[in-house]
């Protein structure tokens, strides 16, 4: 059997080294996640207005996010607030930054999609029923909005606690960076940890969002139309 | 002739500078089956829209009883309440069983008793014959039983006129049936009815009155004997005889 250097994630406390670095990482996604989503449905909401400025203006946005990859915005924030502003902020809280700007767009995205998905059949249905705009909101919009958006908004968040395996670039000790230390200080004794130590992190991330995916897949399935 | 339930005075219908509907004018009594029929695209969907205040008029009035119908106004609620009304695209809410669907107006709007809310859906589905269904999701039910639902969700209600706007026109031919047959039975017992149909021995079946509508007037207005057997105007006649079709295979035959 190849050596895959296995032996040194049980040297020492590398294991729980690990496991706090995949702490931090998911730490930053969830701090990110609860902050993104609220403002993204209120974001998602203005763009189903009809009010062109404001619709314009989080169009720009949107796409903005989009197009930039996540680690040009991280480098950005991290290293552009210093530069321009003499700003001194945490790697840590660059990447909150970015992961919430990122976030909230994706999320309004999906937010305003769900609602102009819901048919304009199902607004009159109730209002010929003589349910008032709030009752046709509470009772007939929204439970079909939300949903449409669940699981759409679950897959969401496994795509940041992934994409944090970017933020050690900024500094930030996560999964990722614990393990490339642990590969440094072995190099010498284990010539190979490289594949035991990635392959543990792979195995972090998987069981980190595994069970995510799959009450994503559940809820959708259970919720089809 | 019994009370006038519902009047439509000189109503005007456009979109945009269109006019859908010039100058019309109804008068539905109570326990009357209105039929009204006409070409694609001539305002019969727009009516029963306008007569619900889902669309804004340009001008005249509709009342029901003594109440007039404003698009947008503060007592709409009340008044929606006692006009039921089903579209031809099946409506339900697809997140809510078919229960729920129909004990959501009465029991939300009407602040009704759910036990007893409960008990006449039932009692009505079992009219439709889907009391089995009471649990099922929209989704688990054929075209034809959610029309039938539909049916139930606004008879729940009570209103005192019921809109139909080609309610079987989605609908696979052999379930076109068990969905007229129920309003044939709302017919029997009298309801006041607004039935917007392409189905023409249907609508001789229950038609009290059978109105033409085209080019944003009433055209032609008669019983349905006369109208679907020596119809008066030109266009009327031109209109059903594009559901005629003339034997060509063994003209001899006929
Ligand atoms: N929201 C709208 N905006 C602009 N024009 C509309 C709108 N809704 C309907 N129309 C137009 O108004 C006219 C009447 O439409 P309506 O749907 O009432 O016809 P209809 O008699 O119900 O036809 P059909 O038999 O095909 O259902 C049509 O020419 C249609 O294109
Ligand atoms: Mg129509």
């Amino acid at each position: 059997m190849p050596d895959l250097g296995l032996e040194v994630l049980f040297k020492g406390t590398n294991m729980l080294r690990l496991l706090g670095g995949l702490g931090v990482a998911l730490k930053i996604s969830l701090i990110a996640v609860a902050i993104s989503i609220p403002l993204g449905i209120l974001l998602g909401s203005l763009m189903t207005w009809k009010n062109p400025v404001a619709r314009a203006i989080l169009r720009l946005y949107l796409e903005t996010v989009r197009i930039m990859p996540q680690l040009v915005l991280l480098f950005l924030v991290y290293f552009g607030t210093t530069r321009w502003f003499g700003w001194n902020l945490s790697g840590e809280l660059a990447s909150i930054i970015v992961f919430v700007f990122w976030g909230a767009a994706e999320m309004s995205d999906l937010v305003r999609g769900a609602l102009i998905s819901i048919p304009r059949h199902q607004y009159e249905s109730a209002e010929v029923l003589g349910l008032n705009k709030v009752q046709t909101y509470v009772f007939v919009i929204i439970p079909q909005t939300v949903r449409r958006l669940i699981p759409l908004s679950i897959n969401l968040i496994t795509r940041m606690i992934k994409t944090t395996s970017l933020i050690l670039m900024i500094g930030v000790i996560e999964a990722m960076k614990v393990g490339q230390q642990i590969i440094e200080a072995n190099r010498m004794s284990s010539p190979n940890a490289a594949f035991g130590i990635y392959l543990a992190v792979f195995f972090l991330y998987f069981i980190a969002c595994w069970p995510i995916s799959l009450l994503a897949g559940y809820l959708e399935r259970r919720w089809k139309n | 002739m019994a009370e006038t339930l519902l009047t439509i005075n000189e109503l005007v219908k456009q979109y945009g500078d269109k006019v859908i509907l010039n100058g019309m004018n109804l008068e539905v009594h109570r326990g009357e089956v209105i039929v009204v029929v006409g070409p694609s695209g001539c305002g019969k969907s727009t009516l029963l829209r306008c007569i619900n205040a889902l669309e804004p008029i340009q001008g005249g009035e509709i009342r029901l009883g003594d109440e007039k119908i404003v698009y947008g106004s503060k007592n709409l609620s009340s008044i929606r309440q006692h006009i039921g009304m089903v579209f031809q695209s099946y409506d339900l809410f697809p997140h809510l069983t078919v229960i729920d669907n129909i004990l959501l107006a009465p029991t939300k709007v009407q602040k009704r008793n759910k036990a007893e809310a409960t008990e006449e859906a039932m009692q009505l589905l079992d009219r439709v014959g889907l009391r089995d269904k009471a649990k099922s999701y929209p989704r688990e039910l054929s075209g034809g039983q959610k029309q039938r639902v539909a049916i139930v969700r606004a008879l729940i209600m009570h209103p005192e006129i019921l809109l139909f706007d080609e309610v079987t026109a989605a609908l696979d031919p052999e379930m076109v049936r068990e969905v007229l047959d129920v309003i044939v039975g709302l017919a029997q017992e009298n309801k006041t009815m607004i039935i917007v149909t392409h189905e023409m021995s249907f609508a001789k079946a229950v038609a009290d009155r059978v109105i033409f509508l085209d080019e944003g007037h009433i055209v032609e207005e008669s019983s349905p004997d006369v109208f679907f057997e020596h119809p008066e105007t030109e266009r009327a006649q031109q209109f059903l005889n594009t559901f005629e079709f003339t034997p060509v295979k063994h003209p001899a035959q006929n």
